[in-house]
């Protein structure tokens, strides 16, 4: 009767920890989710252009949209706006360009990630064209302008009058390995 | 081994005990494993007041002195996980080994092989821990808290902090099941569950936080290894991941964590406390639910430990809200105290000492967490070294002189000899005083705007600095003295008799001192006036 007792508790409490440790990766899609309605970590809002464009511009209000780039860590790439700073009006399409180059002697892949400053404005900053859709890759010393095409949301909350788009460029994943394989190599070969 | 097996064929009713090193390796015992679990946080406890030294020597004076920044950071970070891992839990963990049994009339544990296995897993954890001292890079220096992207940086020992904090994680989660069976199944007949003695309730309660919370972080952890071996991107912001993610899921268990240290600590002084002031613990019902409270509030504060993140202002509203509400049950915990001691016959022994001190002091520990808790003023204390004067004031006068309070009350009955009470008084009042001079005068330097975690400082936080050291200094010092107390003690001295103190209740002190090695063979019957004081 007693063992019965105890092996029923051992059991359910093991399977609590079991549970709890599942939930912790549950955790991963829920702050996914968190995150892509309340639009902070650089979630953007998602409208397509012609929907932006069928809402018409706000000719009244000017907001200011600064570019700031950074390259993350090892990435051997020059990286940079050609445009720092806009006025653009809601619901205006806009374009700006971005020069960035592999000074390395081999080819990179990179993968870019926003970031919209302040984090309350992000659901209203919306990306149509971004090079950050996907990976880029660069061959040795290649130089490339690219494209993002941008609406301000007409809906953005009036207290906001500048915004920043923030870009890092970092290795994508895979690219690291080889990285460093290449590092040691290199090390190997010196020796 | 096999002498533990020709005693169990003999069927000796005496205390035959296996003898030798089998007696310690294969123990199934719960006193031995509690004796065990002790002498372990003791001996870590050492080890991680002599890292402490070296951050307070190198911290003595402005400028780089003794040790290199790599070498100072992985200190900040081992000392940080000795203490907590090392140190406060399995002191937490020997006491309830201990008493339960004895508290509830059981004669042991309900799972005595699991206790011994979670145990004897605490070596090798901080065998993997510690050995990353002597590797290539050096220890984890990233801060106990292991954030990514800087811990993912680590060279060889970062698989082994891993493994650790996963080994530790199961030894803790095991030890929790064993003492929830043991309340749940081993009950004395008529010790019903608002008869258990606190120390027994805040243990449950303990247990279940840490089988809610440490699979969490051992989830957390598990990400980081994929993330640095197996190619995934949890935290890595390339790969679609996110280091602040990793903050969230570590603060998920890292606020409970906090509870688990400090419920025990309430449990031990709840039960002190009556003894000296000899009277009933006021509101006993109360401390439980409030006891409950806290523990169910803290899996809701998690995002406190991280205002400066970035989050929306309704999140930080939301959690500044509910890191206040935790003040109610805490503050009935702290007045419940006050009303037990309120026109009681008190007598002033070393335990009660330092259950006076702890009421004191973890309510100044608490009121700076308030402050904390605040957002707006969060964002300037945030990561200064008034964090570090709040949690040591919680986690040392808190957590730390609970369990001093706790060894001075129950080492008579574990060894049947008191202790020495004067030098018992000479380690309370030492600690106590140079306790507050370590840690009171970093309230100043953090609110000056003096980070946490760096070597060196600007030299108008010199004289705070120096003062702080020397009380550091003053007070790992002074801890010698209770390793002196407690080791003359278990040696001999005058016999005590069973129930040691004047005011005691509870069925532990209806044992002989020290108990026999199977605490209560036969059930007791429990009635309300054997129960809790």
């Amino acid at each position: 009767m007693k063992d019965q007792g105890i092996i029923g508790t051992t059991g359910k409490l093991t399977a609590l920890a079991f549970l709890m440790f599942g939930f912790g990766y549950l955790l991963v899609p829920i702050y996914n989710v968190f995150c892509d309605l309340t639009g902070i970590n650089g979630k953007t809002g998602t409208i397509t252009q012609e929907q932006a464009i069928s809402a018409g511009v706000d000719e009244q209000r000017l907001v200011t949209v600064e570019f700031d780039t950074n390259v993350n860590g090892d990435l051997p790439w020059y990286f940079r706006p050609k445009t720092h700073k806009l006025q653009v009006h809601p619901g205006e399409v806009s374009d700006v360009l971005f020069v960035v180059e592999n000074q390395a002697g081999r080819e990179i892949a990179g993968q870019a990630i926003p970031s919209v400053a302040p984090s309350q404005a992000s659901l209203y900053f919306n990306k149509t064209e971004c090079f950050c859709f996907t990976q880029q890759t660069l061959a040795p010393h290649e130089r490339k302008e690219m494209l993002v095409r941008f609406i301000v949301d007409k809906k953005l909350p009036e207290e906001i009058s500048t915004l920043t788009l923030s870009y890092t460029f970092f290795m994508a994943p895979g690219e690291k390995q080889t990285a460093i394989d290449d590092k040691e190599n290199k090390l190997q070969q010196e020796i | 081994m096999s002498e533990a097996v020709i005693h169990e064929e003999h069927h000796d009713d005496h205390d035959h005990k296996p003898t030798g090193i089998g007696r310690w390796l294969f123990s199934t015992n719960h006193k031995d494993i509690g004796t065990m679990y002790l002498v372990f946080a003791l001996v870590m406890f050492f080890i991680g007041g002599a890292m402490a030294l070296v951050i307070r020597a190198e911290l003595f004076q402005p400028g780089l002195q003794y040790v290199d920044p790599v070498f100072f950071n992985s200190m900040t970070t081992v000392h940080a996980l000795v203490m907590i891992f090392g140190v406060v839990m399995p002191a937490g963990v020997g006491l309830a080994n201990w008493l339960i049994p004895m508290m509830i009339g059981s004669p042991d544990m309900a799972l005595p092989r699991l206790n011994n296995m979670s145990f004897w897993i605490l070596p090798f954890a901080f065998a993997l821990l510690l050995s990353t001292m002597f590797m290539e890079g050096g220890a984890p220096n990233g801060g106990w808290t292991m954030y990514p992207p800087l811990t993912l940086q680590l060279g060889n020992a970062f698989p082994f902090l891993i493994f650790a904090v996963h080994f530790l994680g199961i030894s803790s989660i095991m030890g929790a099941i064993n003492i929830i069976a043991t309340v749940f199944n081993m009950r004395a007949p008529g010790m019903t569950f608002m008869r258990l003695p606190l120390f027994v309730w805040t243990w449950i309660i303990t247990a279940f936080l840490l089988i809610a919370s440490l699979p969490v972080l051992a989830g957390a952890v598990t990400m980081m290894l994929t993330d640095k071996f197996f190619g995934t991107s949890f935290f890595s912001a390339a790969g679609g991941g996110d280091p602040v993610m990793f903050q969230h899921v570590f603060w998920f268990f890292g606020h409970p964590e906090v509870y688990i240290l400090i419920l025990p600590a309430f449990g031990i002084v709840s039960q002190i406390i009556p003894t000296f002031a000899r009277k009933p613990l006021f509101g006993y019902e109360s401390m439980v639910y409030a006891t409950a409270s806290i523990a169910f509030l803290s899996f809701f504060v998690w995002a406190h430990h991280m205002f400066t993140v970035g989050m929306p202002l309704a999140g930080e509203l939301f959690f500044m809200y509910a890191t206040m509400s935790i003040a109610v049950p805490t503050g009935v915990k702290i007045f419940n105290w006050v009303a037990t001691m309120w026109r009681g016959s008190m007598t002033f022994e070393t335990p009660m000492l330092f259950s006076l001190a702890f009421v004191i002091l973890f309510s100044i520990g608490g009121f700076s967490g308030l402050m904390l808790g605040i957002t707006p003023a969060d964002f300037q204390y945030h990561d200064t070294y008034f964090v570090v004067a709040h949690f040591h004031y919680v986690l040392v006068t808190g957590a730390v002189f609970a369990l001093f309070a706790g060894t001075y009350y129950w080492l008579p009955k574990w060894t049947g000899h008191m202790y020495d009470e004067t030098l018992g008084k000479w380690h309370f009042w030492l600690s106590t005083i140079s306790v507050n001079v370590l840690f009171f005068p970093q309230h100043f330097l953090g609110l000056a705007g003096m980070p946490r975690r760096i070597p060196d400082y600007s030299v108008q936080f010199a004289d705070f600095n120096m003062i702080s050291s020397i009380g550091g200094f003053a007070f790992g010092f002074s801890q010698l003295l209770f390793l002196y107390v407690v080791i003359k003690c278990v040696r001999g001295g005058s016999k005590v008799s069973d129930q040691v103190w004047e005011g005691a209740h509870g069925l532990e002190w209806t044992l002989p001192s020290p108990p026999p090695f199977h605490s209560f063979t036969t059930p007791p019957q429990v009635t309300d006036a054997t129960a809790h004081s």
